[in-house]
């Protein structure tokens, strides 16, 4: 028989979207960040966005983190059951590259808290694609239900020819959605802009409205609250 | 390999077999008996086999996606574009290995011999090996904990017959963990020539580097230097150049200057490089007159540059 699951302190949260990729730098940070700012920005009423990292409970900025896989797995839980979250209608999860400790750490501490899901972020090219089929295979492995795909870096536009180019390579997203049988929920291009007011601290939904990047942004929150609770029940 | 138990306290602690979350783990007697607070019999059995290598570089970052693996390849191909020299590339990344598409090797399969695994080569002085050779379908998800990473990061640096090689250059994943230390502990007694540092000019990218920097502190790993990935965009049509990833806080160039580290160079972000990588194909044939072909050649000189002016400190080169 099994035990009745303490809520804690996930009871108030209504969807957590863990956001992967299986390559690294293709924008799992900046994707969560701009997710956790768009969905704001979506949503009806004034809400403010919570955040916990383990960069907060570091004592220099360069302090290297040097931790096998058990300590981070410890951290993990921590963080998911000694947070006060308090009531929150989403709580996005960023993660690290790769499919080991960190991932399965996340998937085992948050799987009692349905509903919960995955959005995968890819690079448009071939290599990239290569890595992030493979977690796609961890997410059916771990029953972790794959909201959708999200192409970064898609294309830039110049700034004084305003020729596209498509830097690294094209297509990758929707392949990769295809392949895993998901929904490809949109490309976002390439912005300095983007890059710039992320370092700054700038709220880039409402600084940069008439970024290249910003409907792709907006497009993939509206579609993530749109259908992720469908997809998750 | 056996499951790890959720409270290790790890093979080396003073509580190894004793703490209260040894119970029930198969390799309790074993840790209680202090076997794992001596050294791993690896590390000297890797240290002979690394006695027919002449330089090994390990190419780092903490941030993903700056292109160590990009980067490695090249340094590779490059490398071995002088037939007489001898090079191996290995892919630690256990997780995410993108060797073997970037070298054009999908599909290839890692064959056993008397003198144990055998590298995939490229070219006749340039052998590759990665995780990836051994998945039987480019789906097949490697979900390990840290422990099996560092048993399959052992098994490459002491099992694979590399032969008699100048450069061994170790690709690595993004972070300071396992596998890093892995590579370190198990090269420990066979001098590692240093590390390349990889990163891209945003802050972001920087605020991890020079914790990977601090990582190479640590553990007394040489810093051959640090080289800047997508410095600048070259619009292929106007030519006027871009800095998509805007150096907010100076970019590499002054990270270097503040830590006193050797920058090696920038290299421009040339779409060619991502289409090259994605057809497995070395860029520097593709595009030699690239203006990112110039500065990964000036980068590669001053790397063997390093090389040369700081050997190793034992030289045992057995001949086979």
């Amino acid at each position: 028989m099994e035990a009745a699951v303490e809520p804690g302190n996930l009871a108030g949260v209504r969807h957590i979207i863990l956001v992967l990729s299986g390559k690294g730098g293709v924008g799992k940070s900046t994707i969560s960040t701009e997710l956790a700012l768009a969905l704001r920005h979506a949503g009806k009423k004034e809400q403010s966005i919570s955040l916990m990292s383990v960069g907060f409970l570091l004592e220099s900025p360069d302090e290297a983190v040097v931790w096998r896989g058990p300590k981070k797995n410890a951290l993990i839980k921590q963080f998911v059951a000694d947070v006060a979250w308090g009531q929150l209608d989403y709580l996005v999860v960023d993660t690290p590259p790769g499919t080991s400790d960190e991932h399965m750490a996340a998937v085992e501490a948050l799987r009692p808290y349905s509903p919960l899901g995955a959005l995968v972020v890819t690079t448009p090219q071939a290599v990239s694609v290569g890595d992030v089929r493979r977690e796609l295979t961890f997410c059916r492995k771990t029953g972790l239900q794959v909201v959708g795909v999200v192409e970064n870096m898609s294309g830039f536009v110049c700034p004084h020819c305003a020729e596209c180019t498509n830097v690294f390579s094209r297509g990758g997203g929707e392949v990769l959605a295809s392949l895993a049988g998901v929904p490809f929920l949109g490309s976002v291009p390439l912005d300095p802009e983007l890059t710039r007011s992320l370092e700054e601290g700038q709220d880039f939904i409402r600084d940069f409205p008439k970024s290249p990047a910003f409907p792709a942004l907006f497009s993939i929150a509206q579609k993530v609250m749109s259908e992720a609770p469908a997809r998750l029940s | 390999m056996e499951e790890v138990p959720q409270g290790c306290p790890g093979t080396g602690s003073a509580q190894a077999g004793r703490g209260a979350s040894c119970q029930g783990c198969p390799n309790q007697r074993l840790c209680a008996s202090g076997a794992g607070a001596a050294p791993d019999p690896a590390i000297e059995e890797i240290k002979e086999k690394m006695k027919t290598v002449k330089h090994k570089i390990l190419v780092l970052s903490g941030k993903g996606g700056v292109g160590k693996s990009t980067f490695s390849a090249h340094l590779a191909h490059g490398l071995a574009e002088d037939e007489n020299t001898q090079v191996a590339l290995l892919d630690i990344d256990i997780c995410g290995p993108s060797i073997p598409k970037i070298m054009g090797l999908e599909g290839e399969q890692v064959h056993q011999s008397g003198s144990g695994w055998s590298p995939v080569f490229v070219e006749d002085n340039l052998g590759v090996m990665s995780v990836g050779f051994l998945l039987s379908s480019p789906d097949d998800a490697v979900i390990w904990r840290g422990p099996k990473k560092n048993g399959m990061i052992k098994q490459f640096l002491r099992d694979v017959d590399w032969g008699e090689v100048d450069y061994l250059i170790v690709d690595t994943p993004p972070g300071t963990s396992d596998e890093h230390l892995s590579a370190v502990q198990y090269l420990s007694a066979a001098h590692i020539d240093g590390a390349v540092i990889i990163t891209t000019p945003q802050e972001v990218s920087l605020q991890d580097v020079r914790k990977e920097i601090n990582f190479c502190h640590k553990v007394k790993l040489p810093i051959i230097g640090v080289v800047e990935n997508m410095s600048v965009f070259i619009c292929p049509k106007c030519k006027k150049e871009t800095q998509i990833f805007p150096p907010t806080t100076g970019g590499a160039e002054v990270m270097c200057q503040d830590l006193k580290i050797p920058l090696l160079g920038k290299v421009p972000l040339d779409p060619h490089i991502g289409k090259s990588c994605d057809k497995g194909q070395s860029f520097l044939m593709d595009a030699p007159d690239s203006p990112a072909t110039f500065a990964y050649r000036s980068i590669i000189q001053r790397i063997q540059e390093f090389c040369g002016h700081h050997p190793p400190k034992e030289e045992h080169f057995l001949s086979s």
